[in-house]
Formats: structure tokens, sequence, C-alpha cells
């Protein structure tokens, strides 16, 4: 039985999946919708599944052998699992932002072009205002409209976040993965990446893994609770966080372990 | 009373102890820093020594010929006239050719070993590449001679000969009598003999770059290839040009592969087919029979060259280091 919020449409829908680390069984059946233009939050503790579970909708465990996932996940009607369609191309669809900042060993102006220039043949005008609006989108180009030159390396961990989240927005994707984005930022950085992506979910459908119950009431509008690779409630926020099904997810996001 | 007298006692050898413990905190810091600096001037002295023993030996010939003998092919140990464009020339064209042939295959060993390969093909086949590094180069010398040097006359030259050499400019690179040893050939050998310096250390370097950079490239659509040429490759540079230095100086300096297929001929051709000389080979073939002040002195002057040619080469890697530190952006 999928849990699908009502009234909205869902941007992937996850059917059944099942997902191996080797012989470890990291996800069991989990099935759950994604609704598109909305911020959907994984919360649960360590080692429950859910950036394991956001990895999924980019494929990025094909990069080791020994991990797979059996059933679906449909985005746009296509089973991202089974498609024939490019992986790359796949992901070029599919944004994603890691626990520490990963700036390219490039100036700020190439971090943002790298991913363009993949897939499009833009003129000199044309990337300019690529790049210029992938900053503006992740409220960096007041920062660092100066300095474009300079290497990614040199700004500082809240920036190149910010810079991580540019690059990832400046190749127009549907979709933007956030795997726990704040976990190496001051609280003044985690508050603009927060800010920024209460301001990207009218463009793109956000999923955020969290480790900080606060960050995911703050920041979302559907919440999903795992446990032990079991996907325990997923719902409104609101109800999640205030009235919770399940005594799991009441004990956990009232800090009785996790 | 008792307890307090008791007490300061305690304090005081307790502080005793202290000072015991510091001074001799002390003087083995001291010891230790005074020996590891030590260690460290000792590499300068060396190189030091080095380099005034090869002008001292081959101050001799430095004052009969003076810079002429850069560029002078001439070299004549009956009438005693020396100079070293020939094993210069030789030198740098075998290096080249071993750099050409090299890097592409290094970078492709490395690539696969760490980005393609399955798990259980990595380790011996990174094994297989550092056995290769261990091979004695007098092996691959006799190898070179005995059978590559054959075939390659037999086969690759003529081929190469009526394709490359037609061409117009280049074909003079490849004309002249196919004689299977040769500036070629000892540039080919040479190749394979640094590739498994150079791509194991490509690997390790590679290794290093963290999985969630090469991830971050991944998501943004990129194919392993472009990860590896537009991320990984700049990511681990300086290990990378340091891999392709220790290959490059082993190129230079290497001797008995090099003997055994260059030609040894003292003769300044255009043609990579033709037979030549490089430094080390141009030493250990004529030391032995080296009779008289000048014909030593031009051979350790020789030796002097090589040890230039490879700083030379060395600064210019930094050079290359600091141009590419700065295309990237400047760091601050």
């Amino acid at each position: 039985m999928p849990l699908t919020p009502k009234t909205t449409t869902p941007k992937i829908s996850v059917r059944n999946l099942n997902f191996y680390y080797g012989e470890f069984h990291a996800l069991k059946n989990i099935s759950l919708d994604v609704p598109e233009h909305r911020v959907t939050a994984f919360i649960g503790p360590s080692g429950c599944g859910k950036s394991t579970l956001l990895r999924t909708f980019n494929r990025m465990y094909d990069l080791y052998p020994k991990q797979r996932a059996e059933g679906s996940i449909e985005m746009d009607g296509e089973n991202l699992l089974t498609t024939k369609q490019d992986i790359s191309l796949l992901r070029s669809k599919i944004g994603m932002v890691f626990q520490k900042p990963t700036p390219f060993p490039m100036s700020i102006y190439d971090n943002i072009a790298f991913g363009v220039r993949l897939f499009e043949k833009l003129n000199r005008a044309e990337m300019e205002e690529r790049v210029e609006w992938a900053l503006h989108k992740a409220a960096l180009w007041d920062e660092v409209k100066d300095k474009l030159d300079q290497s990614g390396l040199s700004l500082s961990g809240g920036q190149q976040q910010r810079l991580c989240i540019a690059r990832g927005v400046a190749v127009k994707p549907e979709v933007l993965l956030l795997d726990e984005p704040t976990s190496a930022l001051d609280p003044i950085s985690t508050a603009k990446i927060e800010e920024l992506v209460a301001e990207l979910k009218s463009d793109y459908t956000i999923v955020i893994v969290t480790h900080n119950m606060q960050q995911a009431a703050r920041v979302s509008d559907y919440t999903a609770f795992m446990y032990l690779g079991e996907l325990m409630e997923f719902g409104d926020t609101d109800t999640i966080f205030t009235n919770p099904a399940q005594k799991h997810t009441e004990d956990y996001i009232t800090g009785r372990y996790g | 009373m008792s307890v307090n007298t008791h007490e300061l006692v305690e304090r005081q050898a307790q502080a005793a102890s202290d000072r015991a413990t510091s001074w001799r905190n002390t003087v083995m810091d001291g010891l230790f820093r005074n020996l590891t600096r030590l260690f460290a001037l000792l590499v300068l002295c060396l190189l030091a020594a080095i380099f005034v023993s090869l002008v001292i030996g081959g101050w001799t010939a430095i004052e009969k010929f003076g810079p002429r003998f850069l560029v002078t092919e001439e070299w004549n140990p009956v009438t005693e006239d020396f100079g070293a464009l020939v094993p210069i020339y030789g030198t740098l064209v075998t290096s080249l050719i071993a750099l050409l042939i090299a890097l592409p295959v290094s970078f492709g060993i490395a690539l696969f070993l760490t980005e393609l390969a399955p798990t259980w093909l990595r380790r011996p086949l990174g094994m297989a590449i550092e056995l290769l590094a261990a091979i004695p180069s007098i092996i691959y010398g006799m190898w070179g001679l005995f059978v590559f040097a054959p075939v390659f006359q037999r086969y690759a030259e003529p081929a190469i000969k009526a394709t490359l050499g037609n061409l117009p400019g280049v074909g003079a690179l490849f004309s002249g009598p196919p004689m299977g040893i040769g500036m070629l050939t000892a540039g080919i050998i040479l190749g394979i003999m640094v590739i498994p310096f150079i791509a194991a250390v490509m690997r390790d370097v590679f290794e290093l770059a963290p999985p969630m950079l090469k991830e971050s490239a991944h998501a943004l659509g990129a194919t392993t290839w472009e990860v590896v040429w537009k991320v990984v490759l700049p990511y681990t540079k300086i290990g990378v040009v340091g891999g392709v230095m220790l290959g490059l100086g082993r190129a230079l300096g290497e001797t008995m592969a090099v003997t055994f297929v260059i030609g040894n001929a003292h003769e300044l051709s255009l043609s990579l087919l033709a037979p030549g000389n490089s430094i080390a080979s141009a030493l250990a073939n004529e030391f032995t029979e080296a009779v008289g002040d000048i014909y030593a002195s031009a051979l350790i002057e020789l030796g002097l060259i090589l040890f230039l040619i490879t700083s030379i080469v060395l600064a210019l890697s930094k050079l290359l280091l600091a141009r590419l530190a700065k295309r990237e952006g400047t760091q601050t």
C-alpha cells in the first residue's frame, strides 16, 4: 500500500523497493510518492536507510558493483531502475547535493559551467547568463560576482555548499536531492540553505535527508520517518510532528532515541 | 601536622620528578630535532657534492670547448675533439618518445584500475604492474635487442616508412633504412619501461580522490570518462605530474636498456629510425676506453649535462603546476 499525500501530483513513485548492500538488506519494501514542487524530508536514526533511499533516485549505487535495487521507481511514467534511458541523461534531470561541499578543483565560474557544458552547447554570453542565473538562484551571486575566476575551494564552507546547489540548479534539473546538506555547516549558513530550499521548491521537487528534526519541521511539506530500512510513517510534516500515528515516530521526534 | 609534612614531602618529590621529566623531554626533543635536520641537510650536501665533483671532473673539457660543447656534433677521440649535441639530442628525443607512449597508456591503465575494473581484477592487475617495474633494465635491453628490434625492423618500420615517411614535413623523421635499432626503438623500449612507474603513481593518486567528489560529478550527469578527465585529474594533478617526473627521470637516465637498442652511433640524424646515442649510454660504453684527460673529462661533462637536464625538467614541471593552479583560479 503506497503512501500518497492527497491533493498533489506525485513526481517520483516508489513501489516495493528493496535495496541490498551485498548481503545486507538495507531497504525493505518501500513504497511512497514524492509530490511535485514540494519539499519532502526523510528522517530517522543513523543507518535507517534514508540516504540509501535518496541515492536510489539517481542510481548513484550503480557506481558500486555490490549494490543493487529491486522494485520500481517511476518518474514521469518511466521506471528509473530498468530504464533504457542513458544514465547520465537521467542524472542530469536529478540534481544532488552532498553532506559536505564538494566544489570541483576549478574556478567558481567553471564549477557552474561544468555540468551545463556536458549537455548543452551555449555560446559565451548565454553561458555567462546561465552562470549568473544559477548563482542568483542559490543566493550566492552578490558574494562571488567579483571573483568568478577564483577557485571554488577559496570560498567558505557555507558558500561552497551554495555553490554546489547552484551547480546542481544550473543544469535545470526537475528534482533536487539534498543529502544532509547542512551537516557540515555553521548555523548561519544552515539558515541560508534552509531559506534557499523554501525558495527553490516552486521550481523543483526537493527531497532532503536530514538528521536534524527541527530542520525537517522547518523546511519540509511532507515527512517520511524511516527505521531499520522500513518506511514507518509518511505524511504531512505537521501531522507527523504534532500527531504521529505510530509510537515509534513519536519516540523518535520527541528525542527518546535516535 | 604529620599529615601536612607528609604531603609537603610528597609534593616536593613530585615537583622534582616533573622537573626531571621536563628536562629529559627538552633534551630528547632537541636531539631529535637536530638529528632530523642533519638528515635533511645531508641531502643538500650530497647534491652539492655531486655537482661540484662533476664540475671539477669535467673542468678540462669545459675549459677547452666552452659552450661550443653543447652544440657540436663532432665526437672524435682520435683528434680529441668532443661535442655533446648527439647524445643530448638522443637523450631528449628518446625520453620524449617514451613519454608520448607512456602517458596515454598509463592514464588508461590507472583509469581502468580505479574506475572500471571489477574488484577481483584490481589487485592482481595492480600487482602485475608493480612487478613490471621491478624487472631489471638489462632484461628490457636484451629483450629489446633480440626480440623487439628484429620484429620491429621486419614488420613495423617498413610500414612506418611507407605511411608516415611519405608525409610532408614529418616524413624526414621516418626516413632511412629500417635497421631495427635506433632512437625510435630506444624510445619505445623506454616507454614500456616507464609505464609501470607512471601508471602505479597515477593509480595511487586517483584512488585518493574523495568518492563524494566523484559522485557529485556523476550526479551532474558526467560519464566516467568526464569525471576522471575533468575532475579527478585536475584534483590529483600534483601527484600525476610527480609520477610523470618519476618516469621521465628514469627515461632520461636509463642506461643499459638504451645502450642495447639505440645503436650507439655518434651521428646526428633527423630520422628516428637511425641509430643515435644518449648521454647515459655514451657514458656506459666509453668510460672504460676513455684514455687521455680530455676524453674522460668530456664524458664527465656529459654527466654534468645530464644532471642539469634533469634539474631543468624538474623546474619546468614546477612551473607547469604553478600555471595550472593559476588557470583553475587563484586560491586564497
